[in-house]
């Protein structure tokens, strides 16, 4: 494997973008189903527990993970905008990027406020933890617990329209923009 | 001038009446009083909570302790288990649901004597807008002058609710509250 394909070039992303890219689309989709359904759970249910326990590991890691995907990103050489796309287009892309960041890491916050609002630290799969901050504000569990339902609901309506638009170059355009983070 | 004496009088007397029975207001600033609950948790150990924000009054006097009466009201946002996911979870609408219902109260109906300090409040609870008799068992646990110019009076007191009285989502059972209140004479 030449050096060529781990790194972006002009016209298409490498391994290593693509990676961070379909890791954090599995993961927050993942996530979002979890988190949807575990919610729900009763006390009695085996899943009461393991599931949060999982869903805050996970969480962790992917702000480990976006941490390192973000620097890559600012290192690494970014692809030019497709040639073909309006300016609308490459303004639209660009806001949705941007806010695809922001509410993951509006996401991963809220949730890490909520769960650590006691100062309990969070255990990642028993493997390490990390500390909480403690109790910033009043009910800090409450207001954190809101901001990260609102916060996902938005994160995977702005995933799909990011996903829906990425189709739609591919079928209707019949553009690179899909293809460029697959091959 | 004999109907501004009467009218002095009228005042004097009713304003030696509530001298018979004290009104006393439930020291929460100093946090001398506190309303704790206990639960089981899945029968192998008593968990307890609390209610950080409260305030009342009541009326108590010795003599007359039959015209005794308590209020109390009861933030239920602050209800606190040193845990914040399980606070959030009681809060939640499976339990509490305190964006709808942000105050419990208890007013109380009939105070009977038992002897040895000892009183049975009857009286109204209102949690989760559904409101059901209860009973307070009290002892009356000290009364006199504070170090810094005030009286106190304080009391201790139980009662047992169960949860399904109160439409909860979730019903794990009955709850023992545990009231320990004192009182500063205004």
């Amino acid at each position: 494997m030449n050096n060529a394909m781990w790194k972006n070039t002009e016209e298409k992303f490498g391994l290593i973008s693509k990676l961070f890219h379909w890791l954090s689309a599995i993961t927050v989709f993942s996530m979002f189903g979890v988190g949807f359904w575990m919610v729900d759970l009763t006390y009695y249910s085996q899943w009461y527990k393991t599931a949060p326990h999982w869903h805050e590991s996970v969480g962790v890691l992917l702000f480990i993970v976006t941490i390192l995907r973000l620097i890559w990103r600012l290192i690494s050489f970014q692809p030019k905008a497709i040639a073909s796309h309006s300016l609308q287009v490459k303004q639209a892309s660009k806001i949705a990027h941007i806010g695809l960041y922001l509410l993951l890491f509006v996401l991963m916050s809220s949730g890490f406020l909520m769960s650590s609002a006691d100062g309990r630290s969070i255990e990642v799969f028993n493997w390490f933890s990390v500390g909480g901050l403690g109790d910033l504000l009043e009910n800090q569990e409450d207001i954190a617990g809101l901001v990260h339902e609102y916060s996902a609901y938005i994160l995977i309506t702005l995933s799909l329209l990011h996903g829906a638009a990425a189709v739609k170059h591919h079928l209707i355009d019949k553009d690179e923009t899909l293809s460029r983070m697959l091959k | 001038m004999k109907k501004l004496l009467l009218v002095t009088t009228l005042f004097a007397s009713s304003a030696l009446l509530p001298a018979f029975a004290a009104d006393y207001k439930i020291d929460h600033e100093g946090a001398h009083a506190s309303i704790n609950i206990k639960a089981s948790h899945l029968g192998f150990s008593v968990l307890t909570g609390r209610f950080n924000k409260f305030t009342g009054t009541f009326s108590y006097d010795e003599k007359n302790i039959s015209a005794a009466k308590v209020s109390v009201k009861v933030d239920t946002s602050s209800f606190d288990s040193n845990h914040a996911m399980r606070d959030k979870h009681v809060r939640s609408d499976d339990f509490l649901d305190v964006n709808k219902f942000a105050q419990a109260t208890f007013i109380s109906t009939k105070v009977t004597d038992q002897g040895n300090g000892k009183l049975a409040i009857n009286g109204n609870f209102t949690l989760h807008g559904v409101t059901k008799p209860m009973t307070i068992d009290a002892v009356k646990v000290g009364e006199g002058s504070d170090p810094w110019g005030g009286y106190r009076l304080g009391f201790s007191g139980t009662a047992t609710i169960s949860m399904a009285d109160f439409g909860f989502k979730q019903d794990y059972g009955q709850v023992d509250l545990e009231l320990h209140i004192e009182g500063i004479r205004q």
